[in-house]
């Protein structure tokens, strides 16, 4: 137990000393300003133009929030994977690992301490960015998509589906082969993903099976599909109106799977360190 | 030799077509300061990574204070400095001590008392708040030695401690490893340096090729002396007996040359020479250099690889 605190503390500490928090917030608020900046603008222009009906207004910033969280939703993908990448596989690299792992710990102590301080940075980063977009569209324009406290969650399980991934693979390969190899599964489960809408929206059902294959080989972007889903009001999403109004909706077993995915990765990640040579 | 603390029996290390450790056989005893003597290659480091878990044999068995390799409460007993000693450069020296301390379960005062000593120890105090980053190899190598001490281990693994330092570096490691065997720990050395060697260890093992290859007692007479006589006049019976008090014997005109088990046999040979009647003009014993053995054993054929 003291070695996983010390673990956690160290890969904290080493987030916060190589500027790697500093860089995330920066950017993080970086884009928060832009989207403030844009939210106020169409807002303005909607209040003008007093003739356009409620429930249209009401769509259209809807749909800039759904758009907002959605940027979001990319950057955390992007920082679930990049911000551990080299977090196993540069220690072995450059051998400080020789001298973490002859300490009296074992090493699924070390993955583990990294896994959860990395988890606590991915969700501290979720929670400051999609509550930052979601916080301007109340104070701008008083709207407040429904369904947070389903899709915030949702959207950290995608995170950390691919955070234990690219964890994981630090176990075997190098960092820029784990890197490209992480968000090549990322990119392949968003094309899979939207090859499940597309064809369950043309009625065929082949597009349909590749689809939900793909989002079993790589769980992330259905869980951002169905966070999305619970994200808007059912009048968007059922008529289908913005890309963010998936043809077919993920159900709990896909939230199951991810969950266990999460689960069997990172046992992967602890067998794969545990038996290589350092 | 009590209770071995490391004991390896026919350890291998096949890395694909690679054999890096053919078949290691060996034991070191409690406080014993044991020189681990090999030329680039020969399997140095893999043995000892080996030993620590760090990588699995491919055969063979051993045991290290007492458990089988990998064990938890075994490595809280012992201390590693390896052969490329890197850690968190973001770190300062004394909080990278403090990390390593954590990580052998250490804390408090007894942690913070332990890392100020150390520090005095490898000379680094004025140097302890700046970032690793920042530090020379010599000191780099240093503060890892003081990393493989924080524990008051049974037991240390150095890895080539005095590669980068510079001479007054050495001497600090030698004086250190001196302390060691003060307190009763047993240092596992590897090295190519005879000099190192010859200075520190009781005993040295030879490793070529993945083998240990000969075995050499520092400071007492295992190895054997040469010894150097001018006699005259040298007769065929006057050699039949000079050979019984050694082996190897040679001649050149009047020296004779022979080597002798221990020093006891050189006033016996002294003695026996004048009582035959011989002249002796000089007799000189020297011990066989480590140098010399390592020649030896090594062979002649030994390349760097
Ligand atoms: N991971 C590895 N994969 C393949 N071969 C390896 C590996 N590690 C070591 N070897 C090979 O095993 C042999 C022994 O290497 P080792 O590092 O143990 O030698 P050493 O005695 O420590 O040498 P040095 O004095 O140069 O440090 C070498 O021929 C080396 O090339
Ligand atoms: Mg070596």
């Amino acid at each position: 137990m003291n070695g996983l605190l010390t673990i956690f503390q160290l890969t904290l500490a080493e987030a916060r000393r190589r500027k790697i928090l500093l860089a995330t917030f920066v950017c993080g608020v970086a884009f928060l300003g832009m989207f403030a900046l844009g939210f106020y603008f169409i807002h303005r222009e909607m209040v003008k133009h007093a003739g356009m009906d409620q429930i249209k207004q009401r769509m259209m910033l809807t749909t800039f929030v759904l758009a907002g969280l959605f940027g979001v939703n990319f950057l955390t993908v992007m920082t679930a994977v990049l911000m551990p990448v080299d977090t196993l596989s540069g220690e072995i690299a450059s051998g400080v690992m020789q001298t973490l792992a002859s300490k009296p710990i074992r090493r699924s102590t070390i993955v583990l301490g990294k896994w959860a301080a990395h988890g606590l940075v991915l969700a501290g980063y979720l929670l400051f960015m999609a509550g930052g977009v979601l916080a301007i569209a109340r104070v701008i324009g008083g709207v407040a998509p429904p369904g947070i406290q389903v899709g915030l969650p949702l959207m950290l399980l995608e995170g950390l589906v691919l955070m234990t991934l690219s964890i994981a693979g630090g176990t075997r390969f190098s960092t820029v082969t784990n890197g490209i190899a992480v968000l090549g599964l990322y990119g392949l489960a968003f094309v899979g993903s939207w090859t499940e809408q597309i064809g369950t929206m043309a009625g065929n059902e082949s597009a349909r099976y590749v689809g939900t294959a793909a989002s079993l080989l790589i769980p992330s972007e259905a869980l951002w599909q169905l966070a999305a889903w619970h994200m808007q009001p059912s009048v968007v999403r059922d008529l289908h109106l913005t890309p963010f109004s998936p043809a077919s909706v993920p159900n709990g077993a896909m939230v199951a799977w991810a969950l266990a995915y999460v689960a069997m990765v990172l046992v992967l990640a602890v067998r794969g360190l545990s038996r290589r040579p350092l | 030799m009590t209770v071995p603390v490391v004991q390896a029996r026919g350890l291998r290390k096949r890395f694909r077509e690679k054999l890096a450790v053919a078949d290691l056989t060996l034991a070191v005893g409690e406080g014993e300061i044991f020189g681990f003597l090999g030329p680039n290659g020969a399997g140095k480091t893999t043995s000892l990574k080996m030993l620590l878990g760090l990588i699995e044999p491919t055969g063979g068995t051993a045991q290290v204070l007492g458990a089988p390799l990998g064990n938890l409460r075994t490595r809280a007993g012992v201390g590693f400095l390896p052969e490329h000693f890197r850690f968190h450069d973001w770190l300062t020296g004394r909080e990278m001590l403090r990390y390593h301390g954590r990580l052998y379960g250490l804390r408090g005062r007894k942690l913070e008392d332990r890392i100020e000593f150390l520090l005095a120890r490898v000379d680094l105090v004025d140097a302890a708040g700046r970032k690793l980053r920042e530090y020379s190899k010599g000191m780099l190598q240093r503060v890892g030695l003081a990393q493989a001490l924080l524990n008051e281990p049974r037991l240390v693994f150095l890895d080539e401690p005095t590669s980068g330092l510079d001479p007054i570096g050495r001497l600090l490691v030698r004086d250190i490893i001196r302390d060691l065997k003060r307190a009763g720990t047993a240092v596992f050395l590897n090295s190519h340096l005879l000099g190192e060697v010859e200075a520190t260890c009781d005993r040295v093992v030879f490793v070529k090729q993945g083998r240990a290859v000969g075995e050499m007692h520092m400071g007492d007479a295992g190895a054997g002396l040469e010894v150097e006589l001018r006699v005259e006049p040298i007769t065929s019976a006057l050699l039949e007996g000079i050979a019984r008090f050694g082996s190897a014997l040679e001649r050149a005109d009047s020296l004779v040359r022979l080597r002798v088990d221990s020093e006891e046999a050189l006033p016996a040979l002294a003695r026996w020479l004048v009582e035959q009647g011989a002249n002796l003009y000089n007799m000189q014993a020297h011990r066989k250099s480590l140098e010399a053995r390592f020649m030896e054993v090594m062979g002649e054929d030994q390349r760097p690889g």
